[in-house]
């Protein structure tokens, strides 16, 4: 080891965003304050995928996992851990209610994790080319340029059984093989980088952290299909991914691994980033080509799917980045290798961005197969603050909730569909007792009303339908024949939308329906909402036994609807009030009840 | 012409940008960003100019702006607040915070204050989901935001 300590800071965005950047100067100006500088390498990594206790700071070779970290930290870490050789502990990571401080090997968030796509996030500086390098970096490429056939290439991918990890699941080398047959004198590689499933971030983690690992696997494409352009679509909120493969790709091309004649095999092959404009359409192929093409991103009708005839009317191989990013270990460690890992369903891994009420959020990487209690209980830690788990719901807007009686089923794409619900993207949104699945589900239909293109009626004016009906049923208007109505419109846009975003609408109303009926009925029938999140359905009340008179709720009130005298009970006058809430929040007493 | 005056207003850097790109098929989204990278929106006059430069119609220009939620054709405000309202951010309260946000800066949504100094929207995942709830001022973001610290975050930007 050339320098005695290695510090990795996180870099990724929720790091970022949480000072990261200001810990890294500041571990920078210490380590040179005191005299170590030249001992200690610094580096700004990619995401550790531990979001939840960010900002995340590793130093090796101790293995200490630091979290939390704040800039003032950096003193004491430099002055502690690197010159007197002793931990920090009171910045290591502990288990909730536990006091044993943990290495990484020693945390339950990582211990079931399988870490294929995000080999290298966290571990080395996205900046610089020769960190991806060291890790085996463009050995792929290397290999399939001089010593296989773009046949090879395609068998190796076919007994790896990729799957499209953007959410339909369709087999990679088959894409591949359809550009490949293909004749045309041009051919392209696009990057789906859209990513715009609400709650879904390991794109952008795996972009951020790994840009190389991507633009490594287009080329290779280009080699086996015969393109030599790419394209990556990426969406425009995601400033630090667009910098970080802007730096990737001139360091490449200055490596000669991308441009004219790469590696003096006479193979061209170079890279333009496009940028999205927030339309979660785009994240369907034939709207995302158009969309690289300056237009409106509307889908239009498959097929000719776009391996035959894509951008510009060009065949075209489009995979999403997850999917890019497991195609140089395959091509290093064989589709034998890779087909072991899974299920006979789904082979390899998955990311999930595991969120909502969940202890431990963040993003973890799993092999297929591994149930929903493991990533849930094991790795995320459980449902935060002691609450009663209610659902998973995977998918985003395109996919359903899974139940507590489903948690032991491993998941892969088959398993998934038939709970009704789908892999998507990966986004994993947990919920509990206090979230309404009514709500829940009405958000997710607005947004995909909010998000239709409207080229076709099917998803344009059903989808409207649908969220009005639900807005109907959480304002306790709707009557029961309103539940078989949605079940009707849903299965006709399943049908008939043109792409899938009208095709999938339905699913979050359809599954809830199936899962939750008896909360849908509460809110018809007993114009009630279990999880007191409908503000039409409930009301406020004092509790008169409880109540101590602090009047500290009728401070708090902002329609002053709560009066009484000073260490008297005190009443909500119910015509005014606006039901926001406040006082449930203010009472310290468990005064006041929701009903 | 109002288009001409406008582009005198577009800076070296914007007019070499949009020269570099004129050529390339399917440029005019790349175009844009650019124009509302140096403006913060994209004008009527904006749109008019790269309708001249590129010569298309504007016809085009507008079914491109309006369909992306990412362009702005109105200015925003000195600091932009966006609130993410992603899955995990509705969950974890997004919503309330723009509730409060539209009672502490008495504005609606997708509006500016009175004094230019702040506009509100909500916004699509931001990806910062273990933040949730997360908010943005300006480009700086703030996470697990509780409705008591808004007046503080606020306060900074005044």
């Amino acid at each position: 080891m050339a320098f005695r300590n290695y510090i990795l800071v996180c870099g990724g965005t929720a790091c970022e965003s949480s000072k990261a950047n200001a810990i890294y100067e500041a571990l920078v100006s210490e380590c040179k304050a005191q005299g170590v500088a030249d001992e200690v390498q610094i580096v700004k990594t990619g995401c550790f995928g531990f979001c939840e206790q960010g900002p995340i700071v590793k130093i090796l070779p101790e293995d200490s996992f630091y979290v939390q970290v704040k800039p003032e930290d950096a003193k004491e870490l430099v002055a502690e851990h690197i010159v007197k050789g002793r931990e920090v502990k009171r910045l290591l990571y502990a288990k909730e209610g536990s006091r044993k401080h943990a290495k990484v090997e020693d945390i339950e968030f990582y211990q079931k994790q399988f870490r294929i796509v995000l080999r290298n996030c966290g571990f080395i500086d996205p900046e610089n080319i020769n960190e991806y390098i060291a890790r085996e970096g463009y050995v792929a490429l290397e290999k399939v340029l001089f010593e296989m056939t773009a046949d090879d290439v395609i068998a190796e991918l076919r007994t790896a059984g990729l799957r499209g990890r953007g959410g339909a699941g369709f087999p990679t080398w088959m894409k591949w093989n359809f550009t490949k047959q293909a004749e045309s004198d041009q051919k392209y590689i696009v990057v789906n980088a859209d990513e715009g499933d609400p709650g879904a971030y390991m794109d952008r983690s795996t972009l951020e952290g790994d840009p190389h690992s991507v633009l490594e696997a287009m080329a290779i494409a280009g080699k086996t299909v015969g393109a030599n352009q790419g394209y990556i679509y990426i969406r425009a909120e995601y400033p630090l991914a667009i910098k970080r493969l802007e730096i990737a790709m001139a360091q490449a091309r200055e490596y000669g691994l991308l441009g004219k004649d790469i590696l003096g095999s006479g193979f061209d092959f170079d890279i333009e980033i496009r940028l999205g404009a927030g339309a979660f359409v785009c994240g369907e192929e034939t709207a995302l080509l158009a969309s690289i093409e300056g237009k409106r991103g509307m889908p239009v009708p498959r097929p000719p799917f776009p391996a035959v005839k894509g951008l510009w009317g060009k065949p075209t191989v489009i995979n999403n980045v997850e999917t890019w990013a497991n195609i140089p270990v395959i091509i290093i460690k064989g589709g034998d290798w890779f087909s072991r890992i899974g299920t006979a369903d789904s082979h390899g891994t998955k990311v999930f961005a595991l969120t909502g009420k969940i202890r431990n959020s963040g993003l973890v990487e799993v092999p297929m197969g591994t149930t929903l209690r493991e990533i849930i209980y094991d790795i995320g830690g459980g449902i935060a603050n002691d609450r009663e788990f209610k659902a998973v719901q995977t998918g985003g807007p395109s996919g359903g909730v899974i139940t507590k009686e489903f948690l032991d089923t491993p998941i892969d794409f088959g398993s998934l569909t038939k709970l009704g619900s789908m892999m998507g993207s990966g986004g994993m949104i947990v919920m509990d007792e206090d979230d309404c699945i009514v709500d829940v589900t009405k958000f997710y239909l607005n947004f995909t009303v909010d998000e239709s293109c409207g080229k076709c009626s099917p998803c344009r004016i059903g989808g409207r339908s649908l969220a009005n009906l639900l807005d109907k049923i959480t304002k306790g208007k709707a009557e029961l024949a309103d539940l078989d109505q949605m079940v009707e419109i849903g299965e006709a846009m399943k049908k008939a939308s043109l792409c899938a975003l009208g095709q999938t609408a339905p699913n979050p109303i359809l599954s809830t329906l199936h899962h939750f009926r008896d909360e849908y009925l509460a809110h018809v029938v007993d114009k009630r909402c279990p999880a007191g999140k409908c503000k039409s359905l409930i009301s406020y009340h004092i509790l008169p036994d409880k109540c101590i008179g602090c009047t500290a709720c009728a401070r708090k009130c902002p329609v002053a609807a709560i009066s009484g005298e000073r260490r008297e009970v005190h009443v909500i006058d119910q015509a005014a009030c606006i039901k926001c809430g406040v006082c449930y929040e203010t009472c310290k007493f468990g005064a006041i009840e929701v009903r | 012409m109002s288009a001409m005056k406008e582009e005198k207003s577009f800076s070296q850097g914007l007019i070499a940008f949009i020269e570099e790109w004129k050529d390339k098929p399917g440029n005019l989204i790349m175009i844009l960003h650019k124009v509302q990278e140096e403006f913060g929106f994209v004008s009527r006059d904006s749109a008019d100019t790269v309708a001249q430069m590129l010569d298309i119609p504007l016809a085009t220009i507008y079914g491109v702006l309006s369909f992306y939620h990412f362009f702005k054709m109105t200015k925003p405000g000195e600091h932009n607040i966006q609130v993410c309202l992603g899955t995990a951010c509705y969950l974890k309260g997004g919503e309330t915070l723009i509730e409060e946000l539209t009672g502490l800066l008495g504005i609606e949504i997708g509006a500016v204050t009175e004094d230019g100094k702040f506009s509100l929207e909500g916004v699509r995942c931001v990806g910062c989901c273990g933040l949730a709830p997360v908010m943005t001022v300006g480009g700086e973001v703030f996470g697990k935001v509780t409705k008591d610290q808004l007046p503080g975050i606020i306060a900074k930007f005044k």
